[in-house]
């Protein structure tokens, strides 16, 4: 969703009520529930479920944990759409004219308990696209002695899409993984275009292998739903369209990965900046000698 | 009957940076030699490290000037001369290869415009050596280990599992309780050794930092098993958590060039009083003190709809480019969660609870200690839940991300080390899981009560008003009165509405609530205790460092229900003379 600047500042309805449609996995029964709360300005979405679990029905089932839209728990359909509860200002979704808010699990998730949906096939498709910096020299890359050499410009190019939370919003959003359980889906597949477009990775050959498949990029109808829900601004349906470019020029022998090699010291540009006196030693210290011992970490060491 | 039981040679208790650091050391060193079992009450990828702002500190350019000695100094200066300088010592040795192996790993470091990694000032440090990823540092630290983690077979995730104790019984380690949230059943893990990396107990505090998952249950459960918690007096109170909610605006803010404004619009920090060298970026103790003063003296300004009060961090004069490349982050959070452009307007902050200096005893190789300071075989305590200790009575700002990643290393490295070598011990007794039984399904059993969240709602009232920034020996014996109310009314009266077995989370809230309030009976007991200032603990009755008594850790040790008893563990001081700070 796009960043809206008053959000915070408008004043929400005195009174929402806040319909949540629940699971209870013990007895398989889904019902509407409805819950009336006081709002106040700078109220999330999230400060109301909350006060209705701590206040109302203890029962209440929701995910949540840093209440700041990072750890990207508490995902869910917000008046039919999927986004995280923490990050969601009551007054960007109720108004006085119509006060209600419907809460829903995400969907394309299979529910467990009331908000509380099952993340192992989303985390599973993660996976499948090995996302990690693969090098070749993995000796180097277990004892690195230098910085990989990247460009500010290199770095903002995969910035971005690091900052995906693993919410699984933009996957909610999907048309096709609505329609196909079997799809990567947006996250994984913009995963796999945040490694390939690093500098420093050298394993897009198999990366390349994963996404190029029939439950691959090719699959993506382009309807960028889930960049349009994204809470991080990622652009997953702009990562995949980059993703499938380079997938045809790779096909056809044009791509270039450009590459990063480990950078020595910078050249010595000055002094060693000296403590300041107040840093006075006690008896029979050493410096040069505490700063060169090296650290020997091991279970016989007393 | 009786609990059913998982092996693994080493379980990592916490999926934080510290915990998911040990977890891709003993992966990367050890393969499928090692049979690995991470339990965390979230899914893995979403433990509060995920919060960390600004950088994490690290010496990456002697050849411009820092070095070993520099950060090693600045760090203890940092701590009041609390830190174990040996530790210290080890910390900012091992921590250049951390950088460099994230970077390797996939982190997103910042560059410089010649291609290597970008560093800022920070508060306390006398060199730019915040490593930063804009100020997304604990978000990309986090998705780079959980990620080079998934590189790696042979290893169980157990998300969303809620470890309620773990078993010490003749100073050996022999296995933790854990609930399953999927199934509401109790397992018993047994391993060769374990790793506790639980973070800290800032949601002691109402207005945090932290995470609502931020529950020290790890301190806690150490507590109960009879292990000492270290210098559980030094809670830090982050100089800018956003008012309203407490949401942290990193340091990277000032260390950008953010200046803080009382309600005369002056620049406090460059008063004689308060910092006049270092202005904003003094320590933290430092800067919370001076914001705190100044409301006390009625410089700050009162929020009209909260009446809370505030001074103002103001980021204007920075430019709405160098904040997006610098910091998105804190540009995203003032937008959405007061609407306040930082580009345009200055922000409101106050001191708000953010890191525990305190935590489980260790020694400086993060092994877990007794009383008499023999290691419990089996058993490690990294990250915040630890107690080494490398930040004394205060920790500098990206010493806490360093510290994940250096004791997460260590004791990934000892851990292994130790279950390759050893037999699985025997089992704890069998009447130990029926009580742990008894004690988690009796919270069910109750069919009235107090919820526990007014308690938990009612203690983190108690810990503001009693236990803050500045302390007060008749307020805090207000407030430990207060505590053992709570207390009491918890175990006699606390009441859980939800009697179901999936996804629980009623149980688990009042559990949580439980190891709240047993954190909070050691922090206050231990603040009454300490008859000084130092650090981050200051008391006005006591306003000034004393080195002849109080230059020692405190250990704090459950005894009985209710109460704490005290031994004191020597500082070393292998290098720097203690002084007095000035910053």
């Amino acid at each position: 969703m796009a960043l809206d600047f008053e959000a915070a500042t408008r004043i929400p309805p005195k009174m929402v009520k806040i319909r949540i449609r629940r699971y209870n996995p013990e007895t398989k029964k889904m019902w509407w529930q409805e819950y009336e709360v006081h709002a106040h300005k700078g109220m999330t979405v999230l400060d109301a479920l909350l006060y209705i679990k701590e206040n109302i029905d203890h029962t209440l089932g929701v995910r949540y944990s840093c209440r700041m839209g990072l750890c990207g728990s508490c995902g869910m359909n917000i008046n039919g759409t999927p986004m995280l509860a923490c990050q969601t200002q009551i007054a960007q979704v109720a108004s006085g004219g119509n006060p209600v808010i419907t809460l829903e699990p995400l969907p394309s998730f299979p529910v467990v308990k009331d908000l509380i949906t099952e993340f192992t096939s989303f985390f599973n498709k993660h996976k499948s696209v090995k996302p990690y910096l693969i090098r070749k020299d993995t000796e180097e890359q277990e004892t690195p002695k230098g910085h990989l050499k990247m460009k500010p410009q290199e770095f903002i190019e995969i910035f971005q899409f690091s900052n995906c939370i693993f919410c699984g919003l933009c996957y909610a959003a999907c048309p096709v993984t609505a329609a196909d359980p079997e799809y990567l889906g947006p996250q994984a597949l913009m995963y796999t275009f945040r490694y390939i477009n690093d500098v420093r990775d050298e394993g897009h050959e198999e990366r390349f292998a994963v996404v190029d498949s029939e439950n691959g990029c090719h699959r993506c109808h382009f309807a960028a739903t889930c960049s349009a829900v994204c809470p991080k601004a990622v652009d997953p349906a702009g990562a995949i369209q980059a993703l499938r470019s380079k997938l045809f020029k790779y096909r056809l022998g044009f791509y270039r990965k450009k590459g990063s090699k480990p950078l020595p010291p910078p050249p010595e540009k000055g002094e060693r900046k000296p403590l300041p006196p107040e840093a006075m030693l006690v008896p029979g210290a050493n410096l040069e000698q505490l700063e060169k011992e090296k650290v020997v970490i091991s279970l016989n060491n007393k | 009957m009786g609990v059913e039981v998982i092996t693994h040679d080493v379980v990592i208790m916490g999926s934080g940076i510290a915990g998911l650091r040990a977890a891709v050391e003993i992966k990367r060193k050890y393969g499928d030699k090692i049979d690995l079992g991470i339990i965390s009450k979230v899914q893995l990828m979403r433990s509060h490290s995920v919060a960390a702002e600004g950088g994490t500190g690290a010496v990456l350019y002697p050849e411009e000037g820092d070095s070993f000695a520099l950060h090693a100094w600045d760090t203890i200066k940092g701590s009041d001369f609390l830190a174990d300088q040996d530790a210290v010592w080890n910390f900012v040795k091992l921590m250049p290869e951390e950088i460099l192996l994230l970077d390797h790993w996939g982190m997103p470091w910042s560059r410089r415009e010649d291609g290597r990694i970008r560093q800022r000032p920070f508060g306390g440090h006398s060199f730019p050596r915040a490593t930063m990823s804009a100020d997304k540092v604990g978000h990309n630290e986090m998705r780079t280990l959980y990620n080079k983690l998934l590189q790696y077979d042979k290893w169980e995730r157990y998300d969303e599992w809620f470890i309620t104790n773990y078993v010490v019984e003749n100073g050996i380690y022999k296995g933790l309780y854990a609930i399953n949230m999927k199934d509401g059943k109790l397992y018993l893990f047994r391993s060769k050794a374990a790793i506790i990396a639980t973070g800290g107990v800032g949601r002691l505090y109402a207005f945090t930092t932290y995470s609502h998952t931020a529950t020290g249950d790890g301190m806690a459960m150490s507590f109960r098993a009879g292990i000492p918690i270290k210098d559980p007096e030094f809670v830090q109170f982050h100089p800018t958590g956003l008012v309203p909610n407490g949401i942290l605006i990193t340091e990277g803010a000032r260390g950008e060039g953010g200046i803080l404004l009382n309600n005369k619009r002056e620049r406090f920090m460059a008063r004689n009083d308060c910092a006049p060298h270092a202005k904003e970026l003094a320590s933290r103790d430092v800067v919370s003190r001076c914001i705190v003063k100044e409301y006390l003296e009625g410089r700050a300004f009162i929020d009209e709809e909260t009446k809370m009060p505030y001074i103002l961090l103001d980021l204007t004069h920075l430019g709405e480019e160098r904040i997006n490349e610098r910091l998105p982050s804190i540009r995203e959070i003032s937008i959405r969660y007061d609407g306040i452009d930082p580009a345009e307007e200055p922000i409101p902050v106050f001191p708000a609870a953010h890191y525990h200096m305190g935590g489980i005893h260790t020694d400086i190789f993060y092994k877990v200690l007794d009383e008499n300071g023999n290691w419990i075989k089996g058993l490690f305590a990294a990250g915040e839940a630890s107690a080494a200790s490398v930040h004394g009575a205060n920790r500098l700002g990206s010493n806490s991300t360093a510290e994940c990643l250096v004791s997460g290393k260590i004791t990934g490295i000892l851990a292994a080390e130790y279950a390759v070598s050893s037999e699985l011990p025997e089992a704890p007794e069998p009447k130990r899981s029926k009580e742990e039984e008894d004690f988690v399904y009796g919270l069910l059993k109750r069919e009235s009560g107090e919820p526990s969240y007014s308690i938990k709602h009612s203690l983190e009232e108690t810990m503001m008003q009693h236990f803050y920034v500045y302390r007060d020996p008749n307020s805090m014996a207000e407030g430990l009165k207060k505590i053992l109310e709570l207390r009491n009314k918890f175990f006699t009266n606390a009441y859980v509405e939800d009697k179901g077995s999936i996804y629980n989370t009623d149980m688990i809230a009042a559990m949580e609530t439980m190891n709240l309030l047993d954190n909070a009976l050691i922090v206050a007991k231990s603040a009454m205790n300490r008859e000084e200032s130092r650090g981050a603990h200051a008391r006005v009755d006591h306003p000034k460092r004393d080195d002849a008594n109080w230059l020692k850790h405190t250990l704090a040790i459950r005894n009985g229900e209710n109460d704490v008893r005290f031994s004191y563990w020597p500082v070393t001081i292998n290098t720097w003379k203690p002084v007095e700070r000035h910053y």
